[in-house]
């Protein structure tokens, strides 16, 4: 197919997989920060390509990884009510919250339908008027414009039995987190070209001159991350640092006008907690007040209490980059896709399910 | 999560707002997306789609040019590292 086909010829993954080793001198601890990259290196067997020149260390940058238990928890007490409809990625079904997951909730009887995008809810709920459908909101930048627009197109349908469980969140201030670590070993960073293509480089430059990392936005065919990478190793080879846009098919400097406007038309950051993590300041985004009527914790007056994760789960280290998903005790023993003891044995994005299919 | 996939305009079929829609063509297999932030998206142009709406436009001009970078590295290697002349087998498809 145009624009993914031309990206795989095994000549040019070749010929950029030889520049990157007569380039690096040594090895090189490189992030990748979107789950999507992660896959696809996993995939493609890129880290088995170079694995004398670049250390891959797997970023937060899956969502339904980093979702919290508390918001997991809301979901299936929501999915519990005999008026509601709860709808959500499918990735999300398995994930354990702290008593059970969506899918668990679902064999008890509860109302949850997998969709493909926040617009198709909207639809459902315009058809619909004997449920009270309630959208999972989770994902990246990529994904909020979605979720805001289905929010407006709600208020101009005049409907009264949409909302969303918001749970969106942003990805420079985890990136930031991590840098900012003591434990902090990442030396670059491929920054998520899906994300950029809505918000643009701006906080990747800020990014790459406060911690003085070269960062490249990549896109996620074999090609595009090799050139991520390769922009990558020339500047840490040069010992110069900057951010580089490597996917400027898609990406553009300043994003995505329309959809940022629309994203901080509804929504407005927030504290959040990413599951492993810990509270991030600022990392997320809920409803403005103005949109209040749309919010799901308020409708519903729903208690998010901080839940406790999984003991045996070191999910928090591998999202951080501190761990490989291989270094975890329960990795393929006791953690398994089909019987997942932590999130990113869930996702397909996730980076245990990816060393689970891939290794 | 982030999965976006390229495609072609077919048709606009609305225009308003926040549905403009248009048919657009994965490799054969057409599917309505939503064109709100692409207003100026229009039929043959090819989009990247995610979750149901067109992220952006995809520069063409753009992605000629680094393909044409790929093609001056290979050809540069394939000169210097027997790897690339040489059967390459270890690309994984
Ligand atoms: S392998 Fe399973 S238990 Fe271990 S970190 Fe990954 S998700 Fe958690």
């Amino acid at each position: 197919m145009k624009f993914i086909d031309d990206y795989r010829r095994p000549e040019a993954v070749a010929a950029l997989v030889d520049k990157i080793k007569r380039v690096a001198a040594r090895k090189w601890m490189l992030m990748e920060v979107c789950g999507g990259q992660t896959h696809s290196i996993l995939k493609f067997g890129l880290d088995r390509l170079l694995a004398l020149e670049v250390d891959w260390i797997h970023g937060p940058g899956c969502p339904v990884c980093v979702t919290s238990v508390e918001l997991i928890d809301a979901a299936v007490e929501l999915a519990q009510r005999p008026d509601v409809a709860l709808c959500s990625f499918g990735d999300m079904l398995r994930v354990p919250g702290s008593q059970r997951d969506l899918l668990t909730a679902k064999a008890l009887g509860g109302f949850v339908r997998t969709v493909y995008s926040p617009l198709d809810v909207v639809k459902l709920a315009a058809v619909d008027a004997s449920k009270e459908w309630v959208f999972f909101a989770v994902g990246f930048e990529t994904t909020a414009p979605a979720t805001a627009l289905a929010v407006k197109q709600a208020r101009s349908l005049k409907l009264t039995n949409f909302s969303i469980l918001a749970a969106h969140i942003l990805v420079p201030p985890a990136v930031e987190a991590i840098l900012s670590s003591p434990a902090n070993r990442i030396q670059a960073l491929l920054a998520p070209g899906h994300v950029c293509t809505v918000t643009g480089l701006k906080d990747y430059a800020r990014l790459s001159q406060d911690f003085k990392v070269p960062v490249a936005i990549t896109g996620f065919e074999p090609c595009d991350i090799l050139y991520g990478t390769l922009s990558c190793l020339e500047m840490l080879e040069q010992n110069r640092y900057d951010a580089v846009n490597c996917y400027t098919r898609v990406v553009k400097t300043n994003g995505n006008p329309a959809a940022q406007k629309t994203i901080y038309e509804v929504f407005e950051s927030c504290d959040r907690n990413w599951r492993g993590i810990g509270v991030i300041p600022s990392s997320g985004l809920r409803l403005k007040a103005e949109w209040s009527d749309f919010d799901a914790i308020e409708k519903f007056a729903l208690q998010t209490v901080e839940a406790k994760s999984e003991s045996e789960c070191i999910a928090g280290s591998v999202l951080q980059g501190e761990k490989k998903p291989d270094e975890c005790p329960a990795f393929a023993i006791r953690c398994t896709p089909d019987k997942p003891l932590g999130a990113p044995m869930v996702s397909t994005e996730g980076a245990c399910a990816a060393y689970f299919k891939y290794r | 999560m982030c999965l976006a996939v390229p495609g072609q305009i077919i048709e606009v079929v609305s225009e308003g707002e926040l549905d403009r829609c248009g048919k657009v063509s994965f490799g054969g297999v057409v599917r309505m997306v939503n064109l709100a932030f692409v207003p100026d998206a229009g039929l043959g142009d090819w989009v990247v789609v995610h979750i149901g709406y067109a992220l952006d436009k995809i520069d063409e001009a753009e992605a000629l040019e680094s393909l044409e970078y790929f093609r001056q590295i290979q050809e540069l290697e394939e000169q210097i590292s027997p790897s690339v002349k040489g059967g390459f087998d270890g690309y994984i498809q």
